[in-house]
């Protein structure tokens, strides 16, 4: 029987190569943790620190809100003019003061929803972020947010990847890593 | 017996798993890890976890809403 003569049955099919096995392993995730609401940060630091965990190479690129999580917790107010400082006295940055995008209600909705994680032992955004750290996640400040809001390097926490633009991140996604919005 | 233990009862998602992949990171390959969780989701999230990292799950049972999960570093 010749090669034309054989029957076409799913082993005799060519594999995509997408679907080698560990490919989408190897190429891993690259995230965009865009908002700085505290449900979404909490959602984006889930799956980076559980994509650390499952081995997979992952990149979270932080821009514009999300920029604000990754001030370092200590730092009050940023940036260099007025309206950069003002901004960031309207808006605390750093992990820990992420606002509720809906029932934020003054701060009692995050005090609940805080409470709520204690009593069900679920870990907060912070620690979450640590562990993706830990498991070789890398977290890519976005340097057009940092020149908007007067954010320096110095401002955000330790062990972040070198600030970039747009375009590293579509790299991420031409060389086959997942992209994810959040 | 396991080559090491982690307690993850009373855990909840994602950290069952987290705390599992960084026990067995500290193990060379072929050694073996005993999770005990009480997650529900754990069941399914340990399996997924199994065949993306390639550490075999060698042995699964459940007690009285209790998880155990025996793994093989790959």
């Amino acid at each position: 029987m010749t090669i034309a003569e054989a029957p076409v049955t799913p082993e005799t099919l060519p594999v995509p190569e997408q679907a080698a096995e560990g490919a989408t392993r190897q190429q891993g995730l690259a995230m965009i943790c865009y908002s700085g609401d505290l449900e979404k940060t909490w959602a984006a630091m889930i799956l980076a620190s559980t994509a650390g965990a499952m081995g997979m190479p992952t990149k979270v690129f932080v821009t514009f809100w999300g920029l604000q999580t990754f001030v370092k917790p200590e730092k009050r107010i940023t940036g260099e003019n007025w309206m950069q400082k003002m901004m960031s006295m309207m808006s605390r940055p750093g992990i820990a003061h992420r606002k509720l995008s809906k029932m934020n209600f003054l701060g009692m909705g995050p005090w609940m929803m805080r409470k709520l994680a204690k009593q069900y032992n679920v870990s907060s955004p912070a620690e979450l972020m640590e562990m993706a750290q830990l498991m070789g996640v890398e977290f890519i400040p976005c340097q057009m947010t940092m020149d908007m809001f007067g954010i320096k390097r110095e401002d955000l926490i330790d062990g972040m990847g070198d600030p970039v633009g747009a375009a590293t991140y579509l790299g991420f996604v031409a060389d086959g890593a997942s992209p994810i919005f959040i | 017996m396991a080559d090491q233990q982690v307690d993850a009862r009373g855990l909840n998602c994602p950290m069952p798993i987290v705390r599992t992949a960084q026990a067995v990171k500290a193990l060379a390959s072929g050694q073996t890890v005993e999770v005990l969780a009480t997650d529900p989701g754990s069941v399914k999230d340990f399996a997924a976890w199994s065949k993306t990292t390639g550490n075999e799950m060698i042995e699964q049972t459940s007690d009285g809403g209790v998880f155990r999960f025996v793994l093989k570093k790959k």
